[in-house]
């Protein structure tokens, strides 16, 4: 048949796909800059303890306030530390932290997201009402409530964030999961006796898999910044630990006459955010969700 | 010459693909309506015959642009137009009647509100007059009291209303040439007919130029003069309406024309092979090349040029056509099809009710349905093993419903669904066995909503065989290449995306699916009403074939008389959830039948202008079933008075074994009633 050479596209490895959804990512200039940015970041927290020019907590009282120098290249804080430094392994912890907590707010939300929407009737209703109960708490009272009980440890932290950033993701997942849902195919497995979470594995999360993980994608961004808030009010990272949250609310009073001190992680911050921004816009236009036209519940 | 209204001149429109290839949708099209002229487009889904029609109004889809060519209107070119000068054009003097009419009306609109934003635009009228030419047009159209219909919502009205409404619109500027795609597909039976008439009356009484563009060449049959087949972007014939239904010349036509089911014809028409090729993909030869019956080596190489026969007025694109212009007839074989149904019931609903009705609190707790009036009632089949049973009816006549019930998808209120005469099935899906789900299969209308498109062929047809039998590995894979070449799909499927798939094949895959759980009944669906004309008879086919080598037993579902005359043994005929006739295939399409059975047999469009569908009963759409006495008294006209409305009818055996369920006596439907 002449028809076959047009049909030739073969199932690909997980790899292949990736990497071509990358290259499709790439091809856009918002694409690019948002993944190198990113990547960048990335790196940055990989390697930054190796080439830190300074020690990120040596205080040293005849060097504060100093100005961007060939020596201290973003200058001194009002401790004497080197800015650079302190920059450099400022994103390491709120990366780590947020990405950790993105993972688990996309899998307790998308997972009873698409179970809301499958099973519908009562359970959704309750569910539902809860979830909406969650959403109409801020968010940050909550948290300083989580973090003066329980400490401001990782292991807090990570469940914490995951929890408040995931509610969003219920409905999003149920909103992808009720487009799914009225198909045939659903119907079909249905009939067929195929248990919920057969139905929930097979037929649905193939489906709405694309839509969740841009949704993800986006809520770190989001998360970023709250941990970073939260760092800024004191309750995200300890001293002396490197955190741009931390860095920007401890040279913010000086900002008159020390502004190197705090611009530095103000940039470290709004570029990842920004980053992470591009990236996940980029994805989703890969994938063939365009954002402008869907607004996130 | 004046009397040519649109002038379209080698048009060519087209698409850049990913790797910056021209992909030609049309393709170099030439052709002339003319003034208070009526032209079909007719083809399949994807030959551009929607592309054409749009580009008569100069518009062009977003993606799609011109390659080469004009559309000409009053000798100006409407594709090089700026928007200013279209708009003036557009509504005015080409309008435009759209598929869907309940989409294409606002819906927080009134309907007269919305005539009169037509009239504000496109005439001069003040109020007053404006006020009077819509009840003017709404007249026209033949809603009933126009006054009270300009005062109602778009969702009161029924869908061959809207379409009314639409029609109204269109013609609120009275335009010159009209251009309707698809107007009655969506549109049941009877409500087409009446539509149908309704143009042809409007084409008659205003003189306007009609360009329709239909997939259906049994609507085309009856409203157009001309007829312009169109194949893969090209036009492949143009003549008569009369001459290209009865002796079509191009073997495209030809071909098509032996594939549809008749009316006439008991059992399943020819089928064409393949399905039209994808855009871009033909480089050289004729398009229609690998499904053709007369084709030879120069067809294969060389593409054949629009040849203009003078004798017959007709145009053709083919090399081999004087061997079509010697058979004088289309000659239709059917494939008789065996009844080898046996005595034995496989399938027995008794007094089957279903309702939709919200439950109540105390009914919920109770885990019980009350409703008096519910939405299926007294059901009484029995199937046996190994025939084809239909159900017909309109949309809203509740054979889905049945066909969700038997499957397990919808909880019946009352009545007893029995398999293989003693074994009950249980109204809730979760309570029944695996090996209950497993004997009853369903194949859908639509098949791309009905296969996982992140599935490829394989994972798709293995859901069933890995849940009922528990396969792996290389048994698996035998089996689905097994299942496979059953349906006639190569092993080189099995990798493939449904996206892939053309509509034939995503459908042979969805029997493919429903064939692998090895069931005793198969619940079809609408299963040809998605796909094309062409690949609709290779489908009933293969279904047949199974049918034989398997002994399965079919519950077809089905708005389509013609289709349900081809592959059933045996009919039931239902209005509004209520059984009105049920009996052999044969007789169901013979007199004396059922007055209901009367009307949808009329309204049916054969793809001969000889053949007028008969307009019996108004295209009204009832809501709901009537509390009490016969289901179809609203639309009956053969009512016998008062006992129509109080009584529910008894059942009449004919001398065939024909059930009819009406108060007229036997020998008095027996009476023709035109």
């Amino acid at each position: 048949m002449k028809l076959d050479n047009l049909y030739k596209e073969e199932k690909k490895s997980a790899f292949a796909k990736l990497s071509e959804i990358i290259i499709t990512m790439a091809s856009r200039p918002s694409g690019l800059i948002g993944l190198s940015i990113l990547l960048f970041h990335i790196i940055l927290a990989f390697i930054s303890p190796y080439v830190a020019p300074h020690d990120f907590k040596a205080i040293d009282p005849t060097l504060m306030l100093q100005a961007p120098s060939a020596e201290y290249w973003f200058g001194t804080d009002d401790l004497g530390r080197d800015v650079f430094t302190r920059t450099i392994l400022g994103g390491r912890t709120a990366l780590t932290i947020t990405f950790f907590g993105s993972l688990i707010a996309l899998l307790w939300g998308g997972l009873l997201g698409i179970f809301c929407g499958l099973v519908g009737g009562k359970i959704d209703d309750v569910v539902m009402r809860i979830v909406d109960a969650f959403l109409s708490i801020p968010w940050i009272l909550a948290m300083l409530l989580i973090v003066s009980l329980l400490g401001t440890s990782t292991e807090v932290l990570i469940p914490a964030l995951g929890f408040f950033y995931g509610k969003g993701i219920v409905r999003v997942a149920r909103a992808a999961t009720h487009d799914v849902i009225a198909k045939d195919f659903i119907v079909s497995a249905k009939a067929r006796g195929h248990s919920n979470f057969s139905i929930i594995w097979n037929e649905i999360i193939p489906n709405v898999r694309d839509a969740i993980l841009v949704e993800g994608a986006m809520r770190w961004s989001w998360m970023l910044l709250g941990f970073s808030s939260l760092s800024f009010l004191g309750f995200g990272v300890s001293p002396p630990t490197p955190d741009w949250g931390l860095m920007i609310s401890n040279a913010r009073g000086l900002m008159s006459f020390a502004y190197w001190a705090v611009i530095a992680p103000i940039v470290g911050l709004s570029s990842l955010i920004i980053g992470i921004n591009l990236t996940a816009d980029a994805f989703a236009k890969a994938l063939g969700i365009d954002r402008s036209t869907k607004a996130p519940v | 010459m004046t009397d040519i209204i649109q002038k379209v001149k080698n048009l060519s429109i087209g698409f850049r693909s990913k790797k910056g290839e021209e992909i030609l949708i049309l393709k170099n099209i030439s052709t002339n309506i003319k003034k208070g002229e009526t032209v079909g487009i007719v083809g399949e889904s994807g030959s551009g015959k929607s592309t054409l029609a749009l580009a008569m109004m100069g518009y062009v889809k977003h993606g799609l642009y011109t390659i080469g060519g004009e559309c000409q209107f009053n000798s100006s070119n409407l594709l090089k137009m700026k928007s200013k000068d279209l708009e003036k054009i557009r509504g005015r003097k080409i309008a435009m009647i759209p598929q869907n009419a309940g989409q294409a009306l606002t819906p927080n609109l009134k309907i007269g509100y919305q005539i009169d934003e037509a009239l504000q635009l496109h005439s001069d009228l003040n109020e007053k007059e404006r006020e009077k030419k819509i009840s003017e047009l709404l007249n026209k159209v033949r809603l009933p009291s126009p006054e009270t219909i300009a005062l109602r919502y778009p969702h009161e009205l029924s869908g061959g209303q809207q379409q009314r409404v639409a029609v109204a619109m269109a013609l609120a500027g009275t335009p010159d040439l009209l251009l309707l795609d698809e107007p009655t597909t969506g549109l049941d039976v009877t409500t087409q007919a009446h539509v149908l008439e309704l143009l042809n009356f409007i084409a008659k009484d205003t003189g306007t130029s009609m360009v329709y563009v239909s997939h259906d060449l049994g609507a085309i049959a009856q409203v157009s003069d001309r007829i312009i087949v169109m194949y893969s972007g090209e036009i492949v014939l143009e003549g008569p309406s009369r001459d290209i239904l009865k002796r079509p010349i191009h073997p495209y036509t030809h071909g098509l024309l032996k594939s549809i089911p008749k009316l006439s014809l008991a059992g399943l028409p020819e089928s064409m092979p393949g399905s039209q090729p994808q855009p871009g993909t033909i480089q050289s030869g004729c398009s229609f090349f690998d499904r053709c019956n007369f084709s030879d080596e120069n067809c294969k190489n060389n593409s054949p040029q629009l040849e203009f026969l003078k004798d017959i007025n007709t145009s053709v694109r083919c090399f081999n056509y004087e061997k079509l212009v010697k058979e004088n007839q289309v000659s239709q074989t059917v494939n008789k099809i065996k009844n080898k149904s046996q005595d034995k019931e496989i399938l027995n609903l008794s007094e089957v009710s279903i309702s939709y009705a919200k439950q109540k609190l105390l009914d919920q707790i109770f885990n019980r349905i009350s409703d008096d009036n519910p939405t299926v009632k007294d059901i009484n089949i029995n199937i046996k093993k190994g025939e084809t049973i239909a159900l017909v009816g309109e949309s809203g006549s509740g054979k889905s419903t049945i066909l969700k019930s038997i499957a397990g998808l919808l909880r019946t209120k009352d009545g007893l669904i029995r398999f293989d005469e003693n074994r009950n099935l249980s109204s809730d899906l979760k309570e029944r066995d695996p090996n209950d789900l497993r004997i009853i299969q369903l194949i859908f209308q639509n098949p791309d909503e009905s296969l996982n498109p992140n599935h490829t062929v394989e994972e798709i047809i293995a859901q069933p065989l890995k849940l009922y039998f528990g396969l792996k590995g290389e048994e698996l894979k035998k089996n689905i290449i097994d299942l496979l070449q059953k349906v006639r799909l190569g092993e080189f499927y099995t990798s493939r995306y449904p996206r892939q798939l053309s509509g034939g094949e995503k459908q042979r895959v969805a029997v493919a699916r429903a064939f692998a759980a090895k069931p005793d009944i198969i619940l079809c669906d609408e299963v040809t009403s998605a796909l094309d004309v062409s690949v609709q008879a290779a489908v009933l086919n293969l279904l047949q074939q199974l049918k034989e080598d398997f002994g399965t037993t079919y519950i077809f579902v089905s708005h389509d008389l013609a289709v349900v005359r081809a592959i059933s043994d045996r009919v039931a005929v239902l209005y509004q959830g209520r059984l009105c006739e049920v009996g052999p295939s044969n007789d169901v399409y013979k007199f004396p039948s059922h007055p209901y059975t009367e009307v949808l047999l009329g309204a049916v469009l054969e793809p001969d202008p000889d053949i007028k569908p008969k307009l019996v009963a108004e295209d009204i759409v009832e809501e709901r079933p009537p509390e009490k006495g016969c289901s179809f008294q609203g639309r009956c006209s053969r009512m016998v008075g008062d006992i129509c409305k109080k009584e529910i009818p008894p059942w009449q055996l004919t001398d065939s074994g024909n059930a009819i369920r009406c108060h007229i006596p036997i020998k008095e439907l027996q009476k023709e009633q035109f």
